[in-house]
């Protein structure tokens, strides 16, 4: 092994490759609701995708070879995708009411076609993978040698 | 190096995941679509509906139609065609489906001109004039008028027809039985009862020669 992969380097490789992980886990998930069960796609939902698929690509690229900046680049897109994701669990709980509209062949973000459980709800899953990758992501920043 | 290897495995297992999901997926939805028709058989012929071709022929296509749909005027044509190079075999079965907004008017003109027996010419000259009086996705039916003309048609008659009880009634249950054998999108072809297992022309022939081979045995 080479010197960098002990000790904080190596953890920190680790801790962005979790979280590459979660987000590709999230992007084939978001494609597999959208392009295989045809689930239709809100615009919130296009919103939330809009910051996780950059994730699946942007983290390899910091993995090989193992660039400590990608956790700048990286981590804005999930904490704006993870206040997306919030805002739209919190619509879809009714706390926040969403604006009357008229019918239109789109759907609105407050319907949710799955629902596992009783609870577990497309957003709610969007927002645990982006608080997830958030949480690597900031630990990482800090393990990694300066 | 070690790390590259994990890097590859982990993402050949996600797409592999999701590769092996979508194929059962696939499968688990068609099984449930070919049964859905084999349930709701009753729903599928009506003895209201427009038919091309032999009353007896061996092959039945059924074709939920919106004549506002521009995909099933790209389809038309080549149901014709396989229609003509399988002569007195195949039987299309019309059903209607005007999703979209104002087209149950304009299916109504075309009930209207079946009275008159110029129903397919009607239905044609409609099809090609699509672009015309389809605006933004919504069937404009004042502008569907003069595509009419010339098709030897009695204007002023269909006119009044156009709003007979029975011809709503015929869209009604028609829309009725769509939602039963969930059809939601247009064109929706069944052969001999059986749905396509996928969208597209080349699935829609494979299953009409199926049937044709079928009904020689």
């Amino acid at each position: 092994m080479r010197p960098q992969d002990f000790g904080g380097a190596a953890t920190a490789w680790h801790l962005v490759f979790a979280a590459w992980l979660v987000a590709a886990a999230a992007t084939l998930g978001a494609l597999f609701f959208g392009e295989v069960m045809r689930v239709p796609t809100c615009p919130l939902c296009w919103y939330q995708r809009i910051f996780m698929f950059p994730l699946a690509l942007i983290l390899p690229l910091g993995l090989f070879p193992f660039d400590r900046k990608v956790v700048r680049y990286a981590l804005p897109l999930a904490a704006i995708g993870g206040l997306i994701a919030v805002y739209h669990v919190l619509i879809v709980a009714g706390v926040i009411p969403e604006a009357l509209q008229p019918c239109t062949q789109g759907v609105p973000c407050k319907e949710q076609v799955i629902v596992w459980f009783g609870f577990v709800t497309i957003p709610l899953l969007a927002a645990l993978a982006f608080a997830v990758i958030v949480a690597l992501l900031s630990v990482a920043h800090f393990r990694s040698p300066k | 190096m070690k790390r590259q290897v994990l890097f590859f495995a982990a993402a050949a297992v996600l797409l592999l995941v999701f590769a092996g999901g979508a194929v059962l997926y696939r499968g688990q939805q068609n099984q449930q679509a070919a049964q859905l028709a084999e349930r709701n058989r009753e729903h599928l012929l009506r003895v209201h509906s427009p038919f091309y071709g032999r009353a007896d022929a061996p092959v039945t296509i059924v074709e939920f139609l919106d004549p506002a749909c521009e995909t099933c005027r790209a389809f038309y044509p080549a149901v014709k065609q396989m229609m003509a190079a399988n002569p007195e075999r195949i039987r299309l079965v019309l059903r209607y489906a005007p999703f979209h907004q104002g087209s149950d008017r304009v299916v109504a003109m075309l009930e209207a001109a079946r009275r008159q027996g110029r129903f397919w010419p009607a239905l044609e000259a409609l099809l090609a004039a699509q672009a015309d009086w389809v605006v933004h996705h919504q069937a404009q039916p004042e502008r569907a008028w003069r595509h009419l003309e010339g098709l030897g048609l009695d204007l002023a008659r269909l006119r009044a027809e156009m709003a007979a009880p029975e011809i709503a009634r015929v869209i009604a249950q028609d829309l009725d039985d769509a939602r039963a054998l969930k059809v939601t999108k247009t064109p929706e072809f069944f052969v001999n009862g059986r749905p396509l297992p996928s969208f597209g022309y080349e699935q829609l022939k494979k299953l009409v020669e199926e049937a044709l081979v079928a009904s020689q045995r």
